[in-house]
């Protein structure tokens, strides 16, 4: 008996002419991300990708668990391959789901023909596989509405297969299909989440995030790497980029009024992200914001950073509620990391009493006390960067 | 030169362990919870390790929690997880042949007040996989199963039994103890479906004094030793940062040569098994299919502790049953269908993939050597 996956496109299915750049870009990261764990051959036929074992070890189980993660795959199964034949396919079938058909209650059969010259019609596979099925696991029953196992046959160019599990992929565009863009990563619950929705439409991430020693620690930088390289999973190999921010914030300290401390330290952020941006070879920033969320995240705040953007910055998070955010970052496994308790660089020097509602013109004249230019370039000069692979 | 049979009950610690203890004692030896670098230092070594013994059963890193040893693994993983969910769900599933540091915990549980099911393998000697799935019911909070007994190399379906149960019965937790299949047949947490899973170290080439438990996300333990939260709340206690290094170390250096090993060890039995049946009065306990690493054979009319220490005597060392219950009879090869007389005449050989074929030449010699002398001055 042999197991393989096979793989739906989701969205890749409805691109016309561009179809195949997306496929190719898809195959490609299922190839490389499959490498790790074992020998598996990827092919594509009719829309759907083959994922076969090389070798006997290479574990089918935990190449699914590595193919639900990754973006443009809409649905996964493991399927046994049978001869285009149909008393191959009972045979193998009734073998094949040994292990689950006996302990279940009620079942139904159905069938996809593909091949439309296979000789049985699609309620004809149904109907004999299921009288077949039936007298062989006496304790089954048929539930057409609402049966616990679907057993499905596909009866493709080649061969058949049967399988009775369908596991939703993650959806989306294959990362790397939409160009690159750079994630602003604070370690906190917002921003890998952030990073994983645009990765979800095929951007591939880059991560910015700015330290401040020694009043944030080795452990909080050591944090966000932990979060880049969980988000890896999700998101391929991230490059990361680490500046040292603590000259930028004592000067803001020292130089500007205390109500505007954390507007002008996200807008100076945001200038030296671009500036990495431009380095990267990245299109668009991306920030895990969301209106109200905190006083430099209001509308009149989040003005007056995007005064100083000259690229687009992306803002998936910014009409979901926190409660929203937080399912997602336990779906995606960063939650326990983003709330380990090590203070990061957003939280140093934080005004008492923040400006919720600043003005552009105050911000900028506050800002203007002091000339950040050369801090800035000396911080995007000694900034450092790390690749995090998959 | 000394022949070593005993690498089940403890095995010689390897260049590498040795080598990562020392650097744990010698330059990490901050405390992995302080907050400045020493700490942060020592703190990435254990985790370190922690990844490479995670991705050596495939699980992620942080499942991964450092313990004293498998025996405390188990007691973890057992009270544990009874604590947890066993407030209305009085029931517990277990095999009869399992290792003393699970049969005690769960007698422990039995006497405050859960409902203990063990499961007997048939008159042959097989366990029977719808045994234990057939005394799982509703009330069942929490069942265990080792993956090779350790007196006698037989590997229980813990697969099928696990998989079974984790379809029917999604909140039953699932514990196997792995001491004996770590390192020498692949433990997998997916193929096994098991929640909880006990490891050891000086049972692989590593330092005695530390182990792992593997607790599957999303399974939650009530901790049995309180203190300063360490492996996130779990098992408190400053880490063992050696022992831990050295436990990474040692499946580092094993881990890539499981199945080789394997092989080489197979042909060992095979070739011990063939030079046994050129002696009388000997019958090899352990089955075909049983783990390699184990021979259980008994020397007809010999009390095993004879044995072992006319072979001692040689330089040769094997154990009578269990090194853990010191000689004491643990039962477990009753409970495999050995005859009284054949269990007491047991010896235990436990091989190694360092052990050699003029080891075992020189061990049948000595054997037989010993049978016919002890027998003849009875």
């Amino acid at each position: 008996m042999k197991e393989i996956i096979l793989l739906k496109y989701g969205e890749i299915a409805l691109k016309g002419l561009n179809k195949s750049t997306f496929e190719s870009i898809m195959i490609k990261n299922i190839k490389y991300r499959l490498k790790k764990i074992g020998k598996f051959s990827v092919t594509k036929a009719q829309s759907t990708v083959y994922v076969e074992p090389d070798e006997e070890i290479s574990d089918l189980s935990e190449a699914v668990d590595v193919l639900k993660k990754i973006f443009g795959i809409a649905s996964i199964c493991r399927v046994c391959v049978c001869k285009k034949d149909f008393s191959d396919i009972c045979r193998q079938s009734s073998e094949y789901l040994e292990d689950i058909l006996p302990y279940a209650k009620t079942f139904k059969v159905t069938a996809k023909r593909a091949d439309k010259s296979f000789p049985m019609k699609s309620p004809e596979i149904c109907n004999q596989l299921g009288g077949f099925l039936l007298e062989k696991f006496p304790n089954l029953q048929v539930d057409v509405k609402n049966p616990e196992v679907t057993v499905t046959v596909e009866i493709r160019d080649t061969n058949a297969y049967v399988h009775a599990e369908n596991i939703k992929g993650a959806g989306g565009l294959p990362v790397g299909s939409s160009g690159n863009a750079l994630l602003l990563l604070s370690g906190g619950i917002d921003s890998p989440v952030a990073g994983y929705m645009m990765a979800k439409r095929g951007i591939h991430i880059s991560a910015i995030h700015y330290v401040s020693p020694p009043y944030t620690s080795e452990r909080a930088r050591l944090k966000v790497e932990q979060l880049c390289e969980k988000m890896t999973d999700y998101c391929g190999n991230i490059a990361f980029f680490c500046v040292p921010f603590t000259e930028i914030q004592e000067a803001i300290k020292d130089n500007c009024p205390e109500e505007y401390f954390t507007i002008i330290m996200r807008r100076i952020m945001m200038e030296i992200a671009q500036k990495i941006a431009e380095k990267d070879e990245c299109l668009a920033l991306i920030t895990g914001e969301s209106v109200g969320q905190v006083a430099s995240q209001t509308l009149s705040a989040i003005s007056c950073t995007d005064a100083v953007c000259r690229i687009p910055v992306f803002r998936p998070l910014i009409g979901m509620d926190k409660t929203e955010i937080v399912e997602i970052s336990r779906k995606i496994d960063t939650f326990d990391i983003s709330t380990l308790p090590y203070e990061d660089c957003c939280t140093v020097f934080t005004p008492k009493h923040p400006k919720v509602r600043p003005a552009l013109s105050d911000v900028e004249k506050a800002q203007a006390q002091f000339d950040f230019e050369p801090l800035i370039q000396k911080a995007v000069e000694d900034t450092e960067m790390k690749i995090f692979y998959v | 030169m000394s022949i070593y049979f005993d690498n089940a009950s403890t095995t010689k610690p390897c260049k590498e362990a040795i080598e990562a203890v020392n650097r744990g004692l010698s330059e990490l030896w901050g405390n992995p919870s302080s907050l400045h670098s020493m700490g942060v230092k020592a703190q990435l070594a254990v985790d370190e390790s922690r990844k490479i013994i995670a991705d050596s059963i495939g699980c992620e890193s942080r499942c991964i929690y450092f313990t004293s040893g498998a025996t405390e693994s188990s007691n973890m993983a057992l009270k544990g997880s009874a604590m947890a969910y066993g407030k209305r769900k009085r029931r517990i599933v277990t095999s009869s042949v399992e290792h003393s540091s699970v049969k005690e915990s769960i007698n422990e549980l039995e006497k405050s007040g859960f409902e203990v099911v063990r499961i007997s393998p048939d008159k042959n000697g097989i366990f029977n996989p719808d045994d234990f799935i057939n005394a799982i019911d509703e009330n069942t909070c929490l069942v265990s199963v080792m993956l090779v007994n350790n007196e006698t190399g037989y590997i229980l379906p813990v697969k099928k039994v696990f998989s079974v149960i984790k379809r029917r019965f999604t909140d039953v937790v699932t514990h196997c103890d792995c001491v004996q299949g770590f390192m020498k047949i692949p433990v997998k947490v997916r193929e096994l479906n098991a929640d909880l899973i006990s490891l050891s170290g000086h049972k692989i080439h590593s330092a005695k004094g530390v182990g792992a438990l593997y607790i599957k996300k999303g399974i939650r333990l009530l901790p049995i030793i309180n203190g300063g939260k360490q492996e996130n709340g779990i098992r408190s206690g400053t880490e063992s940062v050696p022992l831990i290094m050295g436990f990474g170390a040692s499946v580092k250096a094993l881990s890539p040569h499981i199945e080789e090993h394997y092989r080489y060890v197979s042909e060992l039995k095979k070739y011990l098994c063939s030079r046994l049946s050129e002696l009388d009065y000997i019958s090899v306990n352990s089955k075909s299919d049983a783990s390699p690493y184990i021979v259980n054979i008994s020397v007809s009319g010999i009390r095993s502790e004879i044995m072992l220490h006319w072979l001692e005597s040689h330089e040769i060392y094997v154990s009578s049953g269990s090194a853990c219950s010191k000689g004491a009879k643990s039962g477990v090869l009753d409970e495999f269908g050995l005859s009284q007389r054949l269990a007491d005449s047991a010896l235990r050989i436990s091989l190694d993939f360092s052990n050699t074929k003029e080891e075992i030449d020189k061990f049948v010699d000595v054997l037989k050597e010993g049978q016919q002398k002890i027998l003849k001055s009875k």
